[in-house]
């Protein structure tokens, strides 16, 4: 509905990158005898998805081989619909990456430091200067952007970890553990940031993370990966839907039986602090609690008390880990 | 609240091709280098040597009784073999941190995310080098014969000695393309740069004294190959056209040259990568 006079929508609000933006078709890693990667096929699509997994699962090595740092044993890779084996320059100058490890190049204050990175990335000198200002502010360094970064605290490399990895405008950000070692208050304030990047400043993000909490809150989709393997990938909203619910039950009569009776069953339960237990009903019976209530006529115990725990990631990341 | 108030925009400006940003790495490397007030003192000591020379033929020019100060074909094969002594101080001092601090500051991994592959990130870090040692060997000795040429008010000697100008060249370059991939190498093994300096001068002295024991013990000058140093006097006498100091076929010790120089680049490529695969 563009009217006359209206000012047209601006080039720069322009989402990005619509497509899937990292296409990895059997991927496979290997470093000396082990598999950091075996045979690992994905589509991470556009927008922010959480790459989740325990430590050792192969995040950081994923990310790498998408960097074109590793090269795969096996398979191939495309990242913004560009092959990586054949074009990562053209990648590279699209993306931001913001490593797992402390880095930064030596004997460079804050500012030049960034500002040469936007160098490094094609902007021009005065651009990447003012860029290098800005995104100091934006990430909560504008105080300290004069310092040199040697003399910095752990929470302050990772913010400018990120201005690094921001300064160029990418289309496409890997963060690798964003959050490492930072307090409760500042861990806040780097999800904030990336929650905005994401859903405000259209930046398609992969975050990679060990902790829950953070890719809930700052990402749609979710690939779970251990050992190497994906081991359940989609949206957030749809793992933690359909694929079952966790209910907590309390009842009368014996409660160690029931809880073998359950899991002979098939069902996961969790015997929690007092009395509550919490039972996993998978699939679309999980909508409803009359397997639970069937099987404790069945066994002649009485139901006391059943409510649907809300579901978290977290159940659905110790399921799809733990079924391997 | 938000810290991001400060805003992030998106950004609409130009950005230069790819493969321009070794150009960057550069520029950056030469600038902090010549902020230094140490480096400034070694520079004027460098071009010391040129200043002397530079008097010696304007005194040969200018007064018949000093003539004996006309700068020959050899006076320039001197210069640059006494220039080999600054060539030596600039690279430890300009060389030895050029990769090392890169690794200590795990600085690599943040290169070459960026679009610059790991050759351009060599080929920036030997520019670097390159030319602060082109600058105290190929640089004065070029405007020595220019200076000749001024004091004695014609090109006589330069038409003379027209072999001079590729000789220069491809002696320093020779000189320069030496020390600045070994040390390069050596600095891409270490994070430690005073460890990679205290290597170079090492290995420099070591190989040096080696050859001069085995030609003092053996009677014999066969042995360049084992000291770059030698290798490189031995190739500067052909390059000049002088008779070869040392008893063993240039080509050999040319390929010394060649050799090290190879395996320089090759360490290179082995160690500058955007991950370390430790198995
Ligand atoms: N540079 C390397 N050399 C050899 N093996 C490696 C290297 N990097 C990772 N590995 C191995 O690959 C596997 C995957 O490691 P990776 O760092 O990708 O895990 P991660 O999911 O990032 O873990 P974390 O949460 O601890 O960062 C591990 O078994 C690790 O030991
Ligand atoms: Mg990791």
């Amino acid at each position: 509905m563009t009217q006359l006079g209206e000012a047209p929508a601006h080039p720069l609000d322009a989402p990005r990158f619509a497509g899937p933006v990292v296409q990895c078709q059997n991927l496979s890693v290997r470093f000396g005898k082990n598999w950091a990667l075996n045979d690992v096929t994905a589509v991470f699509p556009a927008g922010a998805v959480g790459l989740l997994g325990p430590n050792g699962a192969g995040k950081s090595t994923l990310l790498k081989s998408l960097l074109g740092f590793i090269k795969p044993d096996k398979g191939s890779i495309k990242v913004i619909d560009l092959d990586v084996a054949t074009s990562p320059l053209e990648i590279r100058e699209r993306i931001g990456y913001m490593p797992e490890s402390d880095s930064h190049i030596p004997g460079m204050n804050a500012v030049s430091f960034v500002a040469y990175c936007g160098q490094l990335s094609g902007l021009p000198a005065t651009d990447a200067m003012q860029r290098a200002h800005e995104v100091l502010y934006y990430v909560g360094l504008g105080e300290a952007r004069y310092r040199n970064i040697e003399t910095y605290s752990t929470g302050m490399k990772q913010r400018i970890k990120l201005a690094q990895a921001i300064v160029h405008d990418p289309d496409l950000l890997f963060l690798d553990e964003p959050t490492n070692g930072m307090d409760p208050k500042g861990r806040d304030e780097m999800l904030e940031l990336i929650h905005d990047l994401a859903h405000h400043k259209n930046v398609n993000l992969i975050l990679s993370s060990h902790l829950l909490p953070d890719v809930e809150f700052t990402c749609d989709h979710v690939v779970v990966m251990d050992k190497g393997t994906i081991a359940t990938y989609g949206p957030i909203d749809a793992l933690k839907g359909t694929t079952g619910r966790v209910y907590e039950l309390r009842i009368k009569g014996d409660e160690a039986r029931f809880i073998s009776v359950l899991r002979s069953e098939g069902y996961e339960v969790h015997d929690s602090d007092e009395d509550v237990m919490r039972v996993f009903v998978p699939g679309a019976a999980g909508d409803n609690p009359k397997v639970l209530f069937d099987l404790a006529a069945r066994e002649r115990v009485q139901v006391r008390h059943v409510r649907p725990s809300v579901p978290t990631l977290e159940d659905v990341f110790a399921r799809a880990v733990g079924e391997k | 609240m938000p810290i991001h108030d400060q805003g992030y925009r998106r950004y609409g400006g130009t950005r230069a091709g790819i493969g321009r940003a070794w150009q960057v790495m550069t520029r950056a490397g030469v600038m902090t280098i010549i902020a230094k007030r140490q480096f400034l003192a070694l520079m004027l000591f460098a071009w010391a040597p040129f200043v002397v020379r530079a008097v010696q033929i304007y005194v040969a020019a200018n007064f018949q009784q000093a003539s004996f100060l006309a700068p020959k074909g050899e006076t320039f094969r001197e210069f640059l073999d006494q220039q080999g002594a600054f060539v030596f101080f600039v690279t430890i001092y300009v060389g030895a941190g050029l990769i090392a601090n890169d690794r200590r500051a795990n600085a690599l991994q943040l290169y070459l995310s960026k679009p610059m592959t790991s050759a351009e990130y060599i080929a920036g870090k030997l520019a670097i080098l390159f030319l602060f040692l082109v600058s105290v060997t190929f640089l004065p000795a070029m405007m020595l014969l220019l200076t000749q040429a001024m004091f004695a008010g014609s090109l006589t000697f330069v038409s003379n000695n027209l072999y001079l100008l590729p000789a220069i060249t491809l002696f320093s370059l020779a000189q320069v393309l030496l020390a600045s991939t070994t040390m390069l190498a050596l600095s891409s093994l270490s994070k430690s740069s005073r460890f990679v300096a205290v290597m170079y001068a090492g290995l420099f002295f070591f190989t040096t004294a080696l050859f001069n024991a085995l030609r003092g013990i053996t009677g014999r000058s066969s042995f360049v190959w084992l000291s770059p140093t030698a290798s490189l006097e031995q190739i500067g006498d052909v390059i000049f056209l002088l008779p070869p100091r040392y008893q063993l076929s240039p080509s050999v010790a040319g390929l010394t040259v060649l050799i090290l120089i190879g395996a320089s680049l090759y360490i290179l490529s082995r160690r500058v990568r955007g991950v370390e695969i430790v198995t």
